[in-house]
Parts: structure tokens; sequence; C-alpha cells
């Protein structure tokens, strides 16, 4: 949880604490910077050159030599286009559908929950300690076929008995959805509860009523939980490749099945390489804009 | 105009209010059990009797719990998991907290590309920082492997140390080491008995998100692991075919270890600030 805070509290300059010897800041930032570089910067530089290998004529399967060719970048994104939209459209309604429902209960928790708080906040992580994945295995089993809500659906006389919930773009966004709820709830949470009641009440002496409170002060001070909550939510959601795996059908698939395919499956390198470059680049840049747009610079 | 006191809310406005402050909490609860059911399907179904195939209710036993390592290569796979877990966040939570302190505790060129370069991992999707630290390891020829796996962990384990250290530093009350320099505690004894005991839980709770972050990665680990298999990796690979309840009974397992770690953290800090 603390980490949420982290990432949406205003941080002001260094406290002037304490002295400090000019060299110690970069005796202490010097390792794990050295780590973030080597094994983070220079793999970017590394996955950008090998973006624009081509693998020469007769030679082995996984041999590439740079010949800096650009096309690869237009090849790939043509024959991927479907699944490259695909992943921003479902990430962006998992996201939207999160703030939904996440929303209310983060309210519910910084305002209603009383001494229960800390309670509820565990609960709202504990589901993470069971593995990712193994939830949303369960969520295969859970909507699958033979599994209790299709059995249930079916007793209704109105469904159709070819009815299937699993292998749907329903599904993947379900899924979606799902697994990153707590990364939108505790933003929220965060941002929700730094409120001051006194403004909520002032709103109330100047004659606002509940819904309006909400609207004109409840909504704009939460803001900064609203940008970090869709932010943790859409990227990795533009980026995930296990619900479209598990949940999903060969038409649902997302970039990321295709850059994983490309590495592992297909043996091509450059067109991985170029896709997963081309989704950095787009995230980064809808990142860039939406946190101008909302004004609010803190998280970086 | 004489002011008059206010008239009693009317039963029907009352009633709306009552609807309207419980709505919430029905809403709530039903947000919690749609987080739950999941986690209570895999709790469920590691007691089933399944043989091979856990997908369809075959009867209850505690077999799989007696035995989880019944199942081939699952154990293999946990305590995979498990090794590079605490290696990764023993490497990041040090080097995370290295950082911390001297965004939180001195001044010093380039803040504004620290800061860039801690926030960019995580605002990079796992997809992209798997495969581009695969590239990097294949153009220099190293096979990937355990390590291969440590290292990409603790590349993005650090940036989460990194703001839950900064955060639990910012939230210090800078009088209290002032107070302790007023002692005559030089610069060293007021870090070793003032700072660090005061920002030791925000150190812990990285340690555990650092820990619970690597046990959990699939993609960037799919991604960088060769054919050494981790737990996430091994739920993954056998989904096709079935998992085997013994997965679900590890998987319960952390879930409940993890749930009592945080119930007592939670317990021994409220008794702290008792005291």
């Amino acid at each position: 949880m603390a980490f949420l805070h982290g990432a949406t509290a205003t941080h002001s300059g260094p406290k002037s604490g304490l002295k400090s010897r000019s060299y110690t800041p970069y005796l202490l930032l010097a390792p794990g910077l050295i780590w973030l570089v080597t094994f983070f910067i220079i793999p970017i530089f590394s996955l950008a050159s090998t973006s624009t290998m081509v693998r020469p004529e007769g030679a082995q399967i996984g041999t590439y030599v740079q010949e800096l060719r650009f096309q690869n970048y237009v090849d790939a994104f043509v024959a991927n286009q479907d699944q490259y939209i695909r992943s921003f459209v479902y990430a962006g309604i998992a996201t939207i559908l999160a703030l939904a429902i996440a929303y209310p209960l983060a309210y519910m928790i910084a305002f209603k929950s009383g001494k229960y708080r800390n309670i509820l906040l565990v609960l709202v992580v504990a589901p993470f300690f069971t593995s990712f994945l193994l939830r949303t295995v369960a969520w295969t089993q859970i909507l699958g076929d033979e599994g209790p809500v299709i059995s249930t659906l079916k007793l209704l006389p109105f469904v159709d008995e070819s009815i299937r919930l699993t292998a749907t773009p329903f599904a993947v966004v379900s899924g979606l959805t799902y697994n990153f709820l707590p990364f939108m709830t505790l933003p929220l949470y965060a941002s929700l509860e730094r409120i001051d009641p006194r403004t909520l009440e002032a709103a109330g002496d100047l004659y606002a009523n509940g819904f309006t409170t909400f609207r004109k002060v409840t909504v704009p001070l939460s803001m900064p939980g609203v940008v970090a909550g869709t932010l943790l939510t859409f990227i990795p959601a533009a980026g995930d490749y296990v619900n479209a795996a598990l949940l999903g059908n060969p038409n649902t698939k997302m970039i990321g099945n295709v850059i994983e395919s490309r590495f592992f499956a297909v043996v091509d390198y450059p067109t991985a390489a170029a896709l997963s470059f081309t989704l950095m680049a787009t995230i980064l840049i809808l990142v860039t804009l939406y946190i101008r747009r909302s004004g609010t610079d803190e998280l970086v | 105009m004489t002011t008059i006191a206010p008239p009693m809310p009317s039963l029907s406005h009352r009633a709306s209010r009552w609807f309207s402050r419980n709505l919430i909490r029905i809403y709530a609860t039903v947000a919690f059990i749609y987080l739950f059911i999941p986690v209570a399907y895999t709790f469920a179904f590691s007691f089933n009797d399944a043989g091979k195939s856990n997908l369809v209710w075959q009867g209850f036993t505690l077999d799989n719990w007696k035995n989880p390592c019944g199942a081939p290569q699952v154990c293999q796979a946990v305590v995979n998991s498990i090794e590079i877990g605490l290696i990764s966040t023993i490497i990041a939570t040090i080097l995370g907290t290295m950082i911390a302190f001297a965004i939180g505790r001195h001044r010093f060129r380039g803040r504004s590309s620290t800061n860039l370069l801690i926030f960019l991992p995580m605002a990079t999707p796992e997809v992209v920082l798997g495969a581009s630290l695969l590239a990097m390891f294949l153009n220099l020829r190293i096979n990937p492997g355990f390590w291969t796996i440590v290292i990409a962990h603790v590349m993005f384990c650090i940036s989460f140390v990194v703001v839950t250290v900064k955060a639990r530093i910012a939230s210090l009350d800078p009088r209290l080491e002032q107070a302790a320099m007023d002692l005559y505690a030089n610069e060293r004894e007021t870090f070793r008995h003032v700072t660090l005991p005061l920002v030791m839980p925000g150190i812990a709770g990285a340690a555990l998100l650092a820990f619970s972050l690597s046990f959990d990665d699939f993609i960037i680990t799919n991604f960088n692991s060769g054919t050494v298999s981790t737990f996430p990796k091994f739920v993954y690979v056998s989904a096709a075919r079935g998992i085997p309840a013994q997965a679900n009974v590890i998987g319960s397992s952390m879930f409940f270890i993890a749930l009592i770690i945080v119930i007592v953290g939670q317990v021994v800090s409220r008794q702290r600030k008792k005291n």
C-alpha cells in the first residue's frame, strides 16, 4: 500500500535534516542505478538494434545480422494491426470497468469503513497472495463449458444451449478487469483517504447537496488517484498475454501473444522486437499525454 | 426573517439516506465476493480427489495437502521460485533502499533523471521488459537460466522498493533527527539509532512487496528463464492439460502464509503505536 502512497504523494525536496558530504548520494545511488542502466536501459537499445536485423539467406534459425531494415516495423505493424488495436481497446475497456468497480469500493473503505478500514485494505490485496496465474486458471474453470456459471445459465429457459463464456472477448476483458483491480483500488483509496473531511463539510455548508459535493469536491480531489490507478491498470493490461492465452480464442489475441509467439514459437526476433518497441513507444506517448492533460506531474 | 431550527428530515428522506449509506456497503460486499471467487475456487479444488485433471469435482480428499509434492515437478518449481524470490528480494531491497535514502535525504545533481529512471520500468509493460532483456542476452550469446531470472527480478523490483521506502522517509518528522543531533549524536549515530529504526517498517514492507512480485511474476520470467521452471511458469505450462490439485495446495498455502504475515505486521505496528 505504501508504494501507492508514494506513487501519488507530492514529494517536496529533500528535508534539510541532515548535512551530507557531496559524494555520499552518488555512492548510495550508484549500485542500483548501474543495475537499472545495465538491465533496463541497455536492453532497450538491444531491443531497438534487434528490431532492424535481418536473417541472412540460408542462415540457421535464430541467426540475425544488423542491416538497419526499418521496413521491419512496417511489416510487423501491417501483419499484426488487429492484435495491436485490440490490445489497446481491451485494455481501455478493462481500465474503465475497473475504475467503475473500484471507485465505490475505495470510497467505501476511505469514508464508511470506520474501525474495519485496515482489515478491508488487507482484503483488497489478499487475492493477490494466490498466484495471478492460478486465479486466471480458476476463472477459466468457473466460466468454462463445464463450470458452474454455464451449468446454471443453461437451466434458464431462454438461454441457448450453445452458450459459451470462455474463448470470448468478454472473458478476456473480464480477466483483465479482475486481475488489475487492486492496482486501481489502492491508489484511489490513497487519494480519497487524504481528503480533509472539512472540505466536504464546507461544501455542505455552502448548500451543495450530496451529489454536487461528490462531483465538485470529492472527484476533483481524488484525481491523482484516478490517474495513478488508470495507469497502473492500463499499462500492464495492454501488454498482458496471459488472460488472452487462457481465457480467449485465436481471434482475441493481443499484441503480447504475438510478441511471445514470435520469440518462442516462430523464432522471429526482429518482428518481436519491432512490435515490443512500438508497444512501448505508444504507451509512453499515451501516458505522457494523459499525465499532461490531467495536470498531475507528481507521478514522476 | 427569524432563524428557526431546521425541520426534522422527513421519513422518506431518512429512508433514502439509510439506503444510500448502506447501498455502498452492499456494493462493497458484492465487490469483495467477486474478488475472492477465484481464491475460494482454488482453495476448494485443492481438496478435489482429482487424479490428473482437476477440472471437475470428483470428491473430497486430504491427500493433496498431505503430499503437496505428489505431482511431478511442482515442488522443484516452487523451490526455484522461493530461491529466486529470496535472492532477488535481498539485492533489490538493499539497492532500492540506498537509492531511496539518496533521494529522500540528500541533494544531488541529476535528481529528475534519477526519478525518471526509477519510474520508467514501472511504466513499461512486462512483455517489453522481458523481451528487451532476452534480446540483450541473445545478442551477448548468454543462455537464459536461473541467474538471468534473478537479474530480471531485481531490475523490476528496485523501483517498487524505492517508492515504498521513499514514501516512508518522506513521512518521517525531520525534528526527530534534529533532536538526536541536538543531543550530540553524530551523523552516523543518528542514522543508526533514529533514522534507520524509523524507516525499518518501510524497508520490511518493500521487501515483502519485492518477494511477492518476484514469486508471482510470470511474463518477464517466461522470457528469461530458458528451461528453468518457476511456480507461475509451471501453472501456465500445465494449464493446457489441467493443473494438478497440488498446485492449488501451494497457491492456497501461499495465500494463508501471506495473510498471516500481513496480519501479524498490522498487530505489531498497532502495539508499537500504543506504547
